[in-house]
């Protein structure tokens, strides 16, 4: 980590972006020919038109859009940039697509530090190549000090659908396996304890990167996989009881079968938070039909970025969008959605 | 995670909830004082791996939840002084008032930050010697050392811009007023282990005397709850009333005696207001004289006009065990976390927070178990 | 408010004011912890902390205390086991 740039940085290194870089005129145009375009170097985006034209990409396109406004702007294991590029790139695996194109918005804050924002770049263009997506369009946008937060970005992708079945929650069935494909609270947790002044003895990671190679691997594998999802937001049991509400299903959760760090858990009793609802940024849910369920657990876990995955529960076909919890202690209980805002700006 | 995860042992869970079973022979009604208790019970599902007949009532352990709205309210006029920057525990940010709330105070323009001890309360005083620093001091005899140690060190680097808001409680008088009251079906009481920890267990001895009620002080894990309820069990079973203790790992009887000293130094006994239980004699700490300058209710006088409850809120009848939280008719409907009509709703040791985290619908479980879950 | 959880000593140092401070670990996260109240806890002990400031040392030879309390509980179901099956053995 930490600021290497694979590209030269014209602008003064140790200046600021100025209200002007947002203007439109020669020193926007400086920022993206100097910064940007380089940085993701494709042909699109090297036309500079006012839309990138691009090549069909299939007969079925999944399109997301997300905005990224995570505080502090970077953290162990990523910064806004590599959230805004795999937020995106995931949503789009999570719908069965493999990611193609990205566009991102960015807003700058008066005063933001150039060198912040060429690592933040940079890290968009690493995080944009581990995925095998390219950023082919953009905008840029300054506004005044203290009128944003350093950077906010939105970034759409497109992909091109090649699951032959719909991946979606009307598709999941009683009996469905619930599959995690790793272990889950890191990102939320290295976010708090940045804010929070906590000390590693090895440090907590975000779990920031991409899940398409693996969701698409399942999917490509042939493997009846009825529903994917991200646990971003809210974290495992947020998604779970959308899932159970949008399918009309209950789902049964083990507590002791969910991976979980020994360093994530013990900050989230330090913080006094159930990792449960702890948000990650490079997991995914899947919910895979009884028969496939032991060959896609086999599938994920042969995969070093999935080696950890594990089955933690099952569809069911009791009450609709109810989500209950076997606890480690023997006793059950719903797992409910959160009120309010638990971690604020993580994402 | 040592000395946590032992506690958490399903399996063993399971045979304490199987060897109660076997002993049990008369219907008992226990309470647990402290709200991280309640919070473990409800999560956990302990309660329900009770026999029939055991049933557990929460109390009032909540500091958060017992704090008067009078002085509630008071914090958010101090909050709105702009030389004031008020330090709180994140929990007392949506509690209500008589109509308002420290997030909103915040929203408004106020310098609100949250902290996580009061220690780091005085370092900002420090950082930013041109600002008052108060910080909002509620809780249970477990966080006075922490707020004793706060004034100390203040004192000790001559900082004139720190103070404390005082809302600090003591938990044996109120235990005594929830045995005074006649509909009182309290027969015994896991005591606050982590109150205990500091205080020991010498202010329980009269009132287990008095009142002939076994005393059993509990730590708030799952096996050391049904320990807990275990021993307290065989006290009833058996005729006897003693104070004893169940989370020996931490307690001990003369509790912490350097800790107890700080307090001695810092504050002294007051009576105390109650949100939902009213007046308590001596049920109160505030700042002493000799560090009178830290005390906030000095540095910022003001005339405190009518502090209002919300009069749908029973928010008392569910500290003092008398009513559910799901019982009361604005649970969930006018009475949610984020539009609360008293503290229990928002407090991270509420009853009524755990059972809306927790149990905000029918529990499969709770359907079936019946005894002591609702 | 009593969130109190256990955490292990991995060295000390004086801290703000020469206070006695420690660096605690609590699983795999580890903390900057007051440890004015526990003088007698040295690196290595486990302590139970609350807002920042340690209020006890954990004694390794009460941890047993819950699983031992646990067996004798057992014996004390199977006498009451044992006593019912005579009563009942005894009813005509």
């Amino acid at each position: 980590m930490g600021g290497e740039l694979s590209c030269p940085v014209p602008l003064p290194p140790g200046g600021r972006i100025l209200l002007a870089h947002g203007g439109g005129g020669r020193l926007t145009r400086e920022l993206v020919e100097r910064l940007f375009v380089p940085a993701f170097s494709n042909d699109a985006l090297a036309e500079l038109h006012d839309a990138a034209v691009l090549a069909s990409p299939g007969s079925r396109l999944a399109f997301t859009t997300d905005s990224f406004v995570v505080h502090p702007m970077f953290f162990p294991g990523g910064d806004v940039g590599s959230l805004a590029v795999n937020g995106t790139v995931n949503d789009l695996a999570m719908s069965g697509a493999r990611p193609l194109y990205l566009s991102l918005g960015f807003i700058l804050e008066e005063g933001l530090a150039v060198d912040d924002l060429a690592r933040v770049v940079a890290s968009i263009r690493r995080a944009a190549g581990d995925a095998g997506v390219a950023v082919v369009a953009g905008d840029t946008k300054v506004v005044e000090r203290g009128k944003g937060d350093g950077v906010y970005i939105t970034s759409s992708g497109v992909g091109a659908v090649v699951a032959k079945q719909p991946v979606s929650p009307g598709r999941v069935r009683p009996g469905d396996a619930v599959i995690v494909s790793g272990p889950v609270g890191q990102h939320g947790v290295a976010v708090m304890a940045v804010r929070d002044g906590l000390r590693f003895s090895s440090p907590i990671l975000s779990d920031c990167a991409s899940v398409a190679a693996p969701a698409l691997a399942l999917l490509e594998a042939g493997l009846d996989v009825h529903c994917l999802r991200d646990p971003t937001r809210g974290g495992v049991a947020t998604v779970l009881n959308e899932i159970a509400t949008q399918a009309g299903c209950e789902i049964a959760v083990h507590e002791s079968a969910v991976p979980v760090g020994e360093d994530v858990s013990g900050a989230c009793e330090v913080l006094g938070l159930d990792p449960l609802y702890v948000a990650c940024e490079g997991r995914f849910i899947a919910f895979v039909a009884p028969g496939d369920a032991e060959a896609a657990l086999a599938l994920l876990r042969a995969r070093p970025d999935t080696a950890a995955a594990a089955r933690i529960g099952t569809v069911g076909a009791g009450s609709p969008g109810l989500v209950t919890l076997k606890t480690r202690a023997g006793g059950e209980r719903v797992l409910d959605l959160l009120s309010g805002e638990q971690l604020p700006r993580i994402c | 995670m040592r000395y946590l995860d032992e506690y958490r042992d399903g399996s063993a869970a399971q045979r304490y909830a199987e060897t109660l079973r076997a002993i049990v022979t008369r219907p008992w009604t226990l309470m647990e004082v402290c709200g991280g208790q309640t919070h473990s019970i409800v999560r956990y599902g302990v309660d329900e791996m009770l026999p029939p007949g055991v049933t557990l009532v929460h109390g009032p352990g909540c500091p958060v939840c017992v704090t008067p709205v009078g002085i509630l309210d008071r914090a958010f006029r101090i909050a709105r002084r702009p030389e004031v920057v008020f330090t709180s525990f994140g929990d007392m940010l949506r509690v209500p008032g008589s109509s308002d709330d420290l997030l909103h105070v915040r929203a408004e323009g106020g310098d609100v930050r949250v902290v996580y001890s009061p220690l780091d309360a005085v370092a900002i005083a420090e950082r930013e010697p041109d600002r008052q620093v108060v910080f909002f001091a509620v809780g249970f005899e477990t966080t006075a050392p922490a707020n004793a140690m706060a004034v100390k060190l203040a004192a000790q680097k001559r900082l004139r811009n720190f103070s404390l808001l005082v809302a600090q409680v003591r938990v044996p008088p109120a235990l005594e007023a929830i045995l005074a009251e006649p509909e009182c079906r309290v027969q015994a009481f896991l005591a606050a282990g982590h109150v205990c920890t500091v205080m020991g267990t010498a202010e329980y001895r009269p009132l287990v005397e008095r009142h002939r009620v076994p005393v059993v002080v509990t730590g708030f894990e799952p096996l050391d709850l049904l320990q807990g309820v275990a021993m307290a069990v065989r006290q009833l079973e058996e005729g006897r009333h003693e104070v004893e203790i169940q989370y020996a790992r931490v307690v001990r009887p003369e509790g912490n005696p350097v800790a107890r000293r700080a307090i001695e130094e810092v504050f002294e006994v007051t009576d105390r207001t109650w949100r939902g239980l009213g007046p308590i004699p001596h049920s109160g700490l505030g700042v002493n004289a000799r560090y009178a300058e830290f005390d906030a209710e000095r540095r910022f006088p003001d005339d405190a006009p009518a502090a209002r409850e919300d009069p749908e809120c029973r928010a008392g009848l569910v500290l003092q065990g008398r009513l559910r939280p799901r019982e009361c008719p604005a649970f969930g409907t006018r009475c949610t976390p984020e539009h609360p009509l008293g503290a229990p709703m928002v407090s991270s040791e509420g009853a009524c927070a755990a059972y809306w985290l927790y149990r905000r619908r029918r529990d499969p479980a709770g359907a079936a178990a019946g005894a002591g879950a609702a | 408010m009593c969130l109190g959880i256990p955490g292990e000593i991995l060295e000390t140092h004086a801290g703000p004011g020469g206070l006695r401070y420690g660096t605690v670990r609590f699983g795999g996260a580890s903390r900057e912890v007051c440890l004015e109240y526990v003088p007698e806890a040295v690196v290595g002990d486990y302590v139970i902390v609350h807002v920042g400031l340690a209020l006890s040392r954990i004694a390794p030879e009460d941890a047993e205390e819950t699983f031992r309390y646990l067996e004798e509980m057992q014996e004390l179901a199977e006498l009451e086991g044992e006593q019912q099956a005579i009563e009942r053995s005894e009813v005509p």
